[in-house]
């Protein structure tokens, strides 16, 4: 047996420098650091709020096509509150959130047709989308108007710029990187350092975005919407997954008693084998 | 009038029952050989006593196989094997199928839970040479069952219809495309389509629920028959059938029923509760059981920045990356991919070791099958990342990508390990065997 836990702990001290080498890899190739949603499958006030911006919103260029209206029953609405302040782009809350949006119509006005919002907290991560919907900026070279500072030309423009009010690009540069990670340090908004030049002309310039027209909401107002947005995103891609972990503590209790049991029977089993 | 002369059952059951239940099954036995099968399979069949954690994986692959299947034949009740229909209908069971979550999210865990388990029962097969003298053409089917898990996931994964699902199929028949000659013409063949296509979704559909499936039972039949003709390896790799008491059982086998059947079951259980703990709180598990990019619908314009399979091939998909095109030809990396699967076949007759168990062999070996497994699970760390991942070297090694000199390095040692196994394992310093199974 001596033999067999050398090699497994010769096989553990290898397994455990592979995991230490790639914890520190994926690390280091992370060079945006996003914004965290503030998400609370929970907080039904939150999911409605969301749910309410996500239909006035979001909903009428982007399909939520694998979704029904009643799913929305989830949240603590009934059928009659969902038909009355929620249901636009449809006529029976059994239908799906399908927008009048033709692709076609939409690949001319954007040049892509504005994607499948389903399970896009899925694809996206609700962190990525909650940075994204604070990161607009207007730009007069895109055919929008718009840019955002996380996905550089997106063809979407801000959707929710009379809440947020209209920012503008600021760039700062400075001569060392140390000196520019500690201005973004203080930044409010999400922030980017990238480089420009070459040997001693070489600058980190430090991008945020900065509100030059104010909205109907202040700024911590427009984050807490957005929070709200992207946590009726991220459950809306699986509406099911509360539900699923409850499942999940019941089956495990009975997998546990199954232990007990199964264990019992085999030792008993096993006692007369020597 | 052979099926009379059978002798009346007599089970051990207790009151009333006991007459009928005898009756019914010297019926059956009288016109189906049900006891001899399950004398000569179960309760009769001497599986050595000293089986340790590791012979456990053998029949939760079977488990694994089963929840497969089951989970499976329900999927296809709700799924639509159709281009434009495929991914909402993914999405459907998610949704509004009652529990269809659950189903579906059995079958994607169960799939990376089934290649777990057999990748562990296979590392068994290496630790006690399970492979060896009598036992090759069992290694063989279960190497077959091994290729036909591989064709059996590939096929599945283009049905969820994501980007990753149409792209990871689209890269892989490309491969077949750069066999000299016949290259081009055989992909258009997989495919059915230039590109990967409702076509192509059609056919994986039917490879993936009935034909690949219909193998797969067939050749576990044949790997079980096989298993039961020879015995039981055991780990300390010697042969309990070479000791015998006067009725002619192994001294050192217990009957599989009922010791293994309840020592199974607790650990089938055990199984069960690491399952449930991904299946129920971490189905995606960090986007390695499901990818974040498929649950983007599958866009034959739009080619995602960084393709990757899922995890359990990416050791081979690291080697495939590893080798540098030549002559104007990605083939090389094919065939070595090819290689790398193909040559686990030669294992039974490559060890030349005089013993069968790590127990008994030298420190060439440990070290050997150490680096080997290290190196494994390198490449398969490295297929799941680009090749820029760890950057570049300086000038002094011309640039090279980092992760693409390592991934060639452990290229090299996976293949030595197998090569040079001839050599080392017969010069090895190997300890002498014990006559009978040691606890």
């Amino acid at each position: 047996m001596n033999v067999i836990i050398g090699l497994k702990r010769k096989l553990a001290a290898l397994a455990f420098l592979v995991l230490l080498s790639s914890a520190s890899i994926s690390v280091a190739s992370e060079s945006v650091k996003l914004d965290s949603a503030p998400i609370d499958l929970r907080n039904a006030a939150s999911l409605q709020s969301g749910a309410k911006i996500f239909v006035n919103y979001c909903l009428n260029c982007h399909p939520a096509s694998m979704m029904r209206y009643n799913r929305l029953r989830d949240l603590g609405l009934t059928e009659e509150q969902i038909r009355e302040n929620l249901l636009f782009s449809a006529d029976k809350v059994g239908e799906m959130m399908n927008v009048g949006l033709m692709r076609k119509d939409a690949k001319e006005s954007f040049g892509a047709a504005p994607p499948d919002l389903s399970v896009i907290a899925r694809s996206r991560g609700g962190d990525w989308l909650y940075t994204y919907l604070r990161a607009f900026y207007r730009a007069s070279d895109s055919v929008t108007g718009w840019n955002n500072l996380l996905f550089e030309r997106v063809a979407m423009p801000h959707a929710l710029w009379t809440l947020s009010g209209q920012a503008v690009l600021e760039v700062r540069e400075f001569k060392t990187e140390e000196d520019a990670i500690a201005a973004k340090l203080q930044t409010r908004s999400f922030s980017i350092v990238e480089t420009s030049g070459e040997g001693d002309g070489k600058r980190y310039l430090l991008k945020t975005t900065r509100v030059s027209t104010p909205g109907i909401q202040s700024a911590a107002q427009y984050d807490s919407a957005v929070g709200d947005l992207v946590n009726y995103l991220v459950w809306m891609a699986e509406p099911d997954q509360l539900f699923r972990k409850h499942v999940g503590i019941v089956v495990l209790f009975v997998l546990l008693v199954l232990l007990v049991l199964f264990r019992a029977l085999y030792k008993n089993f096993w006692k007369d084998v020597h | 009038m052979a099926a009379t002369q059978k002798e009346p059952v007599n089970i051990s059951c207790v009151g009333p029952l006991n007459g009928m239940a005898s009756g019914l099954i010297t019926w059956i036995d009288q016109r189906f050989p049900l006891m001899e099968n399950w004398r000569s399979h179960l309760s009769e069949y001497y599986a050595p006593k000293n089986f340790n954690f590791w012979y456990y994986f053998g029949v939760l692959s079977m488990l694994a196989l089963v929840l497969q299947i089951v989970t499976g034949i329900f999927l296809t009740m709700h799924y639509k094997p159709e281009a434009t229909l495929a991914f909402a209908s993914v999405e459907y069971i998610m949704r509004e199928v009652p529990f269809g979550w659950l189903v579906r999210y059995m079958h994607s865990t169960g799939a990376s839970a089934f290649f777990i388990v057999v990748y562990l029962h296979m590392f068994r097969g290496l630790l006690y040479g399970s492979y060896r003298k009598p036992r090759e053409l069992l290694w063989i089917f279960g190497v077959v069952i091994y290729l036909c898990m591989m064709g059996e996931a590939f096929f599945g994964y283009l049905l969820p219809w994501g980007q990753m699902s149409f792209w990871g199929a689209q890269v892989i028949v490309n491969l077949f495309s750069t066999i000299p000659l016949i290259g081009p013409d055989l992909s258009l063949w997989i495919r059915g389509d230039y590109v990967v296509s409702d076509a192509t979704l059609n056919r994986f559909f039917a490879f993936h629920v009935i034909a690949i499936p219909l193998a797969l039972l067939g050749l576990v039949a044949a790997h079980i028959l096989a298993l039961h003709e020879v015995g039981s390896n055991n780990p300390d790799g010697i042969e309990i059938k070479e000791n015998k008491d006067a009725q002619g059982r192994p001294l050192d086998g217990i009957p599989f029923f009922p010791y293994y059947v309840v020592k199974d079951m607790y650990g089938a259980v055990v199984f069960l509760i690491v399952f449930a703990i991904i299946l129920f709180f971490m189905p995606e598990m960090g986007g390695y059981f499901l990818e974040h990019n498929n649950f983007i619908p599958a866009d034959p314009l739009k080619t995602p920045a960084h393709i990757a399979p899922v995890w359990y091939f990416t050791p081979y998909y690291s080697i495939l990356r590893a080798v540098p095109p030549m002559f104007n030809s990605q083939f090389p990396g094919v065939a070595a991919m090819g290689a790398a699967t193909m040559i686990l076949f030669l294992l039974p007759w490559l060890d030349r070791s005089p013993v069968k168990s790590i127990r008994y062999k030298g420190p060439v070996f440990k070290w050997a099958l150490a680096v080997f497994v290290a190196s494994f699970l390198v490449l398969g760390y490295l297929g799941t990342v680009p090749t820029n991942e760890w950057g570049q070297f300086g000038d002094w090694m011309f640039r090279a990508e980092r992760a693409t000199v390592a991934a060639r390095f452990l290229t090299a040692i996976y293949f030595l390990f197998f090569l040079l196994m001839p050599w080392y394992s017969q010069v090895d310093k190997t300890k002498p065997e014990p006559k009978r199974v040691t606890p």
